[in-house]
């Protein structure tokens, strides 16, 4: 059983936390220079907090950990091309 | 009707359930009536929020099965046998009950009649839902598009939406191909087994045609589907792609 | 304020005597998956486990002497994060006490490492005197490769993610340095009971 999903599935909490559509939005992993769409990236849901890994090299570009109402989100590796 | 959501709002709001239809023994509609709807482009999901009575909160994301034009928004449930939300929309909710959502969520897994095509949709399981809005918004417009869509079930009990996909498959324009994987009726003249690199070759618009192809379904069918499409020479930037699966903790 | 959904319990079930059952947390009958990340294989023939860092000498272990090690069978109740707590799970394997007995340090922190990148931080006072294994069976079977095997940290007194999946080593750190979750804003110490779930807590 696969627990892995893709940006799609994370697409409410980043509009809430961006404040627009994030899911076709470009995103450039700055471990291997892959660049993707956010909703191609890899999410992984089922754990304390939902880590994004890039496609390609699979390192960590993304962080979201909700704490109480807030949804905070951690860029390590990924630079929005917009 | 609006077509486009409001830019920069994302609230939550209250619909109200006015019909349920169970489709398949796993997969049942909540048809909602939404006061606050901005309109969606078919592709587009909602997230549902569901409140126990102590303040637990679980949340899940639906695809939105209605197509624009549509009365109401429609979501299509797939029973998940250990889920948490799952067999609560499907056991439990009744129409007159209230759902909070937020939504129309999504910008990249989308389509509209004015998007060149051909347009060729695969699906697995409860993938077929974002693509049955999708083949409403076609039949609603009818734009100069052709349409493909490949579908893969367990069975054919287990084809959700199976007589209205039939009905699309009666325009000229639309070509449906169902694949079954564990049982088939007699004589069934249909795929066998999984969709493969091969099955895709027959049934798929050739690369040269430069389909624009969506592909939706549990991980490992996009996965599989997605890396026979590109064995078949399709070119991966005219692919796209969402996944679903068991999300609860 | 959100609507009550009537009728939705979620998957919590009650029971399970409540003096086992730290605060915010609800009983499990299945054994949760969590991951950050892809489910690591680490051939056994190419696994170790090592100690090093700010000691004086580190020490490894290949995997047929690490099960030579003495091991214990310890029954234990685990806490996740994410509010799910699990009575009387069973494991087997080897304790930090023997694990450490040979190393000599002066540092009072470690830092967990394990395939797949995954880190977390730990004070040496909270995996000595009995509080911590690296453990390669659960309930009578290796541990599975989903859940962290073929070993994988136990340190049940604490918040489960300290309990490290495809545990590698420990490296010795003479100051506390925030592991994977911790960095994120996870709590250092990750004491249930005080429900130390996020920095600040």
């Amino acid at each position: 059983m696969t627990y892995l999903l893709d940006g799609n599935a994370i697409a409410g909490e980043l509009f809430a936390a961006f404040g627009r559509e994030m899911t076709d939005v470009v995103g450039k992993c700055r471990n291997c220079g892959t660049v993707s769409v956010v909703a191609e990236l890899c999410v992984y849901l089922r754990a304390p907090g939902t880590v994004v890994r890039c496609p390609s090299c699979h390192a960590v570009v993304m962080v979201l950990v909700t704490i109480g109402d807030e949804c905070n989100v951690h860029l390590p590796a990924l630079e929005f091309e917009q | 009707m609006a077509r486009a959501a409001l830019p920069g709002r994302l609230s939550w709001q209250i619909g109200r359930v006015v019909d349920t239809i169970q489709e398949t023994r796993r997969a049942k509609s909540l048809v909602l009536d939404l006061p606050n709807w901005p309109g969606h482009r078919a592709g587009q999901h909602i997230d549902i929020r569901l409140t126990a009575d102590d303040g637990y909160q679980a949340q899940r994301g639906y695809s939105i099965a209605s197509a624009p034009e549509d009365d109401g928004v429609m979501l299509t449930v797939d029973r998940l046998e250990d889920g948490e939300v799952s067999p609560y929309l499907t056991d439990v909710v009744e129409p007159g009950d209230e759902i909070e959502l937020r939504g129309p969520i999504g910008g990249y897994f989308v389509w509209d009649p004015s998007l060149s095509g051909p347009l060729l949709l695969i699906s697995g399981g409860s993938g077929i839902v974002p693509l049955r809005a999708m083949l409403r918004d076609w039949a609603a417009a009818r734009p100069q598009v052709k349409v493909r869509l490949l579908h893969s079930a367990r069975s054919l009990d287990d084809v959700i939406f199976r007589d209205e996909i039939m009905r699309f498959a009666a325009f000229d324009e639309v070509d449906v191909r169902i694949a079954l994987t564990r049982a088939w009726p007699e004589g069934w003249r249909g795929h066998r087994g999984r969709i493969d690199r091969d099955f895709l070759e027959r049934a798929a618009w050739p690369p040269q045609d430069a389909p624009r192809i969506y592909v939706c379904g549990p991980t490992g069918f996009v996965e599989a589907a997605a890396a026979a499409l590109v064995e078949t020479g399709q070119r991966p930037d005219t692919i796209k792609t969402e996944r679903f699966g068991p999300t609860g903790g | 304020m959100s609507p009550i959904s009537r009728g939705f319990l979620g998957r919590r079930r009650s029971g399970g005597d409540p003096s086992r059952v730290p605060p915010g947390q609800h009983v499990t009958k299945g054994f949760p998956v969590l991951s950050a990340g892809p489910t690591q294989h680490t051939p056994l023939p190419d696994w170790s486990f090592r100690i090093d860092g700010a000691v004086k000498e580190p020490s490894s272990w290949r995997w047929e002497e690490f099960l030579a090690l003495p091991a214990e069978q310890i029954t234990v109740d685990i806490h996740c994060v994410t509010k799910w707590t699990k009575l009387d799970t069973s494991w087997r394997g080897v304790s930090l006490d023997t694990l450490l007995a040979t190393i000599e340090t002066d540092a009072e922190y470690l830092t967990a490492w394990c395939d797949g990148g995954y880190t977390t931080n730990l004070a040496l006072a909270d995996i000595v005197d009995g509080k911590a294994w690296v453990t390669y069976e659960y309930d009578g079977g290796p541990v599975h490769p989903e859940h962290g095997g073929p070993a994988r940290l136990l340190v049940p007194h604490l918040y489960f993610w300290k309990s490290a999946k495809w545990v590698r080593g420990l490296t010795l750190t003479p100051t506390d340095e925030p592991g994977f979750w911790e960095t994120y804003g996870y709590h250092n110490h990750g004491d249930p009971w005080l429900e130390q779930r996020y920095q600040g807590d």
